[in-house]
């Protein structure tokens, strides 16, 4: 399944099949990176310390195909006196789904909250860096963050409808938004986002009870319908599965593949084989920095990096 | 590891044992506690019913009347007209009811009857003008002496004039409808409740008002929308102090800024309302603050995720989630509202008024200064009625609790 994930996202280089990988390893993620990067990448690379002396050379064609959807450059992030997120530079594709690995505690929430300004909630939260949502600044003043979060959904780590009924739930973010100004059309809106969200056949006879009435696996994918109601242009998911029991966890695996075809997908996860299974770009984070990004097959078979190495072998995290 | 954890059977039987009886002493303890403040409550509850209930009783007696024989000389026309009950006041029945009764039972039975004989024979004069023209034997309420003698051991004349009463069948125990609907008078006969009750109304309404939407109002900025730096601590702090703040204070700041002042109508249920207000609002401000406190950040989250700006978040879920919180903390601050006497003594509503106020800036008295005054009085009759009133105010805020808690429950969800 992700072997033939390049394809799709019309970039020149070639599949890695596990044969190749070796080769595909060192130019792809530069490439991914570089796409749609007028000039030269500067610090685009991860700024892992030896990475970066490494890799710009490794890229020696001019990537075409379209601009990354969302981008990341030289993000660091404090918590007062603590500093969560050092320098993370990374591209999030359109069509593609990337995922953010690594212990507890790396940083790569909080990188996932920066994304759609969550951390504008938590008072002593800094950011600092640019980050771009197609070549836009999301943090400067002309970005309406409540446009933001309408164009960058999130689905959270623990599911959380509102205690409010099923339809109720999907319905609030549209309506907010003055989409579908009419009942049927807010009620069409309910329907396809459930529908999408692969929920409609288990609820859509009781659309009047209560959200929190469902299964664990339901709520989330309750939370998912939530968000694909605003029609989001990227959906951030913070560990979307871990409250969940392998069933529920499939069912949402399932619906993310469904999914990447219409939206840019960010997702944290502990599980790595979950990265594995859902993903096609993956970027490992340590400590607050951004170690290694590419491919998901590369990251996994042949990681450039001895930690990246470590984690995914289990030897620590 | 092993060799030093685990107990022998024996010792580890003792231990085993020790720690249910530590658990049944625990539960005994609790238990004893439990009962003892139930049987605190009890005690009072039966201690006020005890007294209080005789107050919503009312000793009658059998008084033949002969209105014209006397020198009430009213016209039947005007006992129709709107302007009866001014007529009939303007008359004097007192001397009549008077009159009659020492013709009936004798010299002693002069004070046989009070205040509420007057009333009671004014209304019965409206519903029937034809008494005006004919001899008719009516009930009326005995005056306080002659009630407390009826109902208790009392001073000997009185207890003399029970008996003559009773021997001739003229004397009957009946509810005093006139206790809930009469207001305060000099005669304990003839006292009731209603201005008293309609002032507390009226002042808890202006509490409500003030008290509710400046509290949650403030409970939400503070918690939601204010930044957290020096001001807001101080605010904080202040606040938490002002909830400590014994009442009586709050009853001068009242007279000083609400009457002296703004020259604001002293007694009147606006200023009462007020001054409550001021006392109830920290309250509530703490109260709505830990409810919206208590709120779980999940929830904000998904609001916030799905793009709703910060008023929506708060407003759309925030506000009705912690709504039973905070009507729970409105209930217990109104409830203390209710029952406060020394701030309103301040203001002025401790004055003697006789007739129930029609709107916020009447003077007018509440429950619990009502039964503060009766509590004063020397009369005997006033003891039963002070009692009576507790019952009143009792049970006025039981069913503004109940009230309060229909709603909690109403907007009560689980998330």
């Amino acid at each position: 399944m992700k072997e033939k994930m390049p394809l799709t996202s019309n970039t020149p280089v070639p599949a890695p099949s596990a044969a190749i990988a070796a080769e595909a390893h060192r130019q792809d993620p530069s490439v991914a990176r570089e796409e749609g990067l007028p000039p030269e990448p500067k610090g685009d690379v991860p700024t892992a310390e030896p990475a970066g002396s490494s890799e710009p050379t490794a890229s020696p064609e001019p990537a075409p195909g379209p601009p990354p959807k969302m981008r990341a450059h030289e993000v660091s992030v404090s918590y007062g006196d603590k500093q969560a997120l050092k320098n993370v530079s990374i591209d999030i594709h359109d069509d593609r789904v990337t995922a953010f690995i690594g212990p507890s505690g790396c940083g790569k929430s909080t990188f996932l909250r920066c994304l759609n300004r969550m951390n504008d909630t938590i008072p002593i939260a800094r950011v600092t860096g640019r980050i771009e949502l197609d070549g836009e600044d999301v943090n400067s003043t002309a970005m309406d963050v409540v446009q933001l979060r309408a164009r960058v959904g999130m689905v959270f780590q623990k599911p959380n409808p509102f205690p409010k009924s099923i339809f109720e739930n999907v319905a609030y973010g549209p309506r907010i938004h003055g989409l579908g100004s009419s009942k049927a059309e807010l009620e069409e809106i309910v329907e396809n986002s459930l529908k999408r969200a692969g929920l409609w056949d288990e609820v859509k006879d009781r659309l009047s009870e209560s959200g929190t009435a469902l299964s664990g696996g339901q709520q989330q994918r309750l939370c998912i319908a939530r968000a694909i109601a605003v029609d989001p242009e990227v959906i951030l998911m913070d560990e979307p599965c871990s409250a969940l029991d392998p069933i529920a966890t499939a069912k949402i695996e399932e619906l993310i593949h469904e999914l990447r075809g219409r939206y840019a997908i960010a997702i944290v996860t502990h599980n790595m084989q979950q990265a594995a299974r859902v993903s096609q770009r993956t970027a490992f984070f340590h400590l607050g920095e951004l170690i290694e990004a590419g491919h998901t097959s590369e990251i996994f078979t042949n990681p450039k990096m001895q930690r990246t190495q470590d984690y995914i072998t289990g030897r620590y995290g | 590891m092993r060799a030093i954890g685990r107990p022998t059977a024996a010792s580890g039987d003792a231990r085993l044992r020790r720690r249910y009886a530590a658990e049944r002493r625990f539960r005994l303890a609790g238990l004893f506690a439990v009962g003892l403040s139930a049987a605190f409550l009890a005690f009072l509850l039966i201690t006020m019913a005890w007294k209080g209930l005789s107050g919503f009783t009312q000793f009658e007696a059998a008084l033949p009347v002969d209105l014209a024989r006397s020198d009430v000389i009213l016209d039947p026309a005007d006992l129709a007209g709107p302007e009866a009950r001014n007529i009939v006041a303007g008359a004097p029945l007192n001397a009549a009811i008077s009159q009659a009764a020492v013709a009936a039972y004798g010299e002693e039975a002069a004070q046989l009857f009070g205040g509420g004989a007057v009333r009671s024979l004014s209304r019965q004069l409206i519903a029937d003008p034809s008494l005006l023209s004919r001899r008719a034997m009516l009930w009326l309420p005995v005056g306080s002496a002659v009630d407390v003698a009826a109902k208790q051991d009392t001073d000997l004349a009185a207890e003399r004039l029970v008996e003559r009463l009773e021997s001739r069948d003229a004397l009957r125990r009946t509810l005093n409808i006139d206790f809930l609907r009469e207001s305060d008078a000099t005669d304990p006969s003839a006292v009731g409740v209603w201005g008293a009750l309609k002032g507390s109304f009226l002042t808890i309404m202006v509490t409500i008002m003030l008290a509710f939407p400046v509290g949650v109002l403030s409970a939400v900025y503070l918690e939601e929308f204010a930044p957290r730096n020096r001001w807001t601590d101080a605010i904080e702090v202040s606040i938490n102090n002002l909830a400590a703040v014994p009442s009586i204070i709050f009853g001068l700041l009242g007279l000083a800024v609400f009457l002296n002042f703004m020259h604001l109508p002293r007694s009147a249920p606006l200023v009462g309302g007020l001054t409550l207000a001021l006392m109830t609002m920290p309250v509530i401000v703490i109260a709505g603050r830990n409810a919206i406190q208590s709120v779980p950040p999940s929830i904000r989250d998904a609001a916030l995720g799905v793009g709703a700006s910060k008023m929506q978040v708060v407003f759309h879920h925030v506000l009705p989630l912690a709504l039973p919180g905070i009507l729970t903390g409105t209930i217990i601050g109104l409830a203390r509202a209710l029952g406060e006497t020394a701030p309103l003594l301040m203001i002025g509503m401790r004055a003697f008024i006789v007739s129930p106020p029609n709107g916020i800036t009447d003077p007018a008295t509440v429950l619990p200064v009502q039964i503060f005054l009766w509590s004063d009085e020397v009369n005997r009759g006033f003891v039963e009625k002070t009692s009576a009133a507790i019952i009143v105010l009792l049970i006025f805020m039981l069913l503004m609790n109940g009230l309060a808690i229909y709603l909690r429950n109403r907007f009560e969800r689980r998330w």
